[in-house]
């Protein structure tokens, strides 16, 4: 192979891995699965109806009402999902597809919140942090449901 | 002894008032049957469970008591949130000819177990990751990588699967699954990953 045609197809390669990178936005963490009843998003001033296959994305409240659900996948395979009552936030969470590093931080204001863990929490400890107003958890390959009242 | 029956009255009460709604955690058993623990701190403790079904209560004031639950006491409570959970990861590898982005006849089944498994799924989503073995250059295992990879992403897109819930990408032999020396063919090597949530 000559020099050009190695450099071309090495840049070709290049150009064509990044681009067909990450096929979402930076402060995009996860996705609406399935939900139940009344369930809304609220971004910032917003206040969204969430459907299935929205996105959530980094500062988003996740509030659900009576006899309602939601079930969330992050994008490192953390699987989150709320019952009635319920208020989310997820504060911070950036990951790594290449490498599984990041970070999660979640917070149950009230109701109950089940918790499967994805790559996150195995990859690095201390990465991964769940908040009620008065505990901190932090979880490495773990599944668990909290309350907060 | 009146003073201090004042003073055990008073913190009774506050203990009440302080001690209702009381945030919990209950550690259940990981799916894959591995150890898992949790470390719960508060403002005025801290505590690690590791088995499965235990439970710390924690009241306003940040003290944590163990508690104990069952399978059918946490279904009970929690069943709604746990009826909610969206499902599990899985994932897939599928083989490829080598020096080709053409699928391993084996590996046809794969691809049907893939396009199945989708059809499970509420709004899926796919990571395809394509690799190489160490036969040929870097840079042309990189375009081979990614050439793999969009073969499985052009099956996707087939099956109803919309691209902006496809990330695609070309690991090349980079990332082998066998390590071996350079120029060495390796069938478990000439690979596309494919992770579905």
């Amino acid at each position: 192979m000559s020099i050009i045609t190695k450099k071309t197809s090495m840049m070709t390669g290049l150009i064509m891995m990044m681009s067909m990178g990450a096929a979402y936005a930076d402060n995009d963490a996860g996705m609406i699965k399935q939900t139940k009843g009344a369930v809304v998003i609220e971004r910032g001033e917003q206040r969204l109806d969430a459907k299935q296959g929205n996105r959530v994305l980094v500062s988003d409240r996740v509030v659900t009402g009576a006899d309602s659900s939601i079930g969330i996948t992050l994008h490192d395979g953390t699987l989150l999902s709320a019952g009635s009552n319920s208020t989310l936030s997820i504060n911070k969470f950036v990951f790594n597809s290449t490498t599984n590093a990041g970070e999660l931080d979640a917070s149950l204001k009230r109701g109950t919140l089940a918790v499967v863990s994805g790559k996150l929490s195995k990859t690095s400890p201390n990465a991964v942090t769940y908040r009620t107003p008065t505990m901190i958890l932090g979880a490495r390959g773990t599944e668990f449901v909290i309350e907060a009242n | 002894m009146r003073r201090f029956a004042k003073t055990l009255a008073l913190s009774i009460l506050i203990a009440t008032i302080t001690g209702c709604a009381a945030d919990r955690v209950v550690l259940l058993p990981n799916a894959d049957g591995s150890k898992s623990a949790l470390v719960l701190k508060t403002k005025t403790g801290e505590q690690v469970i590791d088995q499965p079904y235990q439970a710390l209560n924690v009241n306003k004031s940040g003290s944590i008591s163990l508690d104990k639950e069952s399978p059918e006491s946490v279904r009970n409570r929690y069943g709604e949130a746990l009826d909610a959970q969206p499902k599990r990861p899985t994932s897939y590898i599928v083989y490829f000819v080598t020096g080709k982005d053409e699928i391993a006849q084996q590996s046809l089944v794969v691809v049907e177990k893939v396009k199945a498994d989708l059809k499970t799924r509420k709004a899926p989503e796919i990571v395809v990751i394509g690799h190489t073995d160490r036969v040929g250059n870097v840079e042309g295992n990189d375009d081979l990588s990614l050439k793999r990879a969009n073969v499985m992403r052009k099956i996707l897109l087939a099956n109803g699967i919309t691209a902006d819930r496809i990330e695609t990408a070309g690991r090349g032999e980079r990332e082998p699954l066998v390590p071996t020396d350079d120029e060495v063919s390796e069938p478990k090597n000439r690979r596309v990953e494919i992770s579905v949530r």
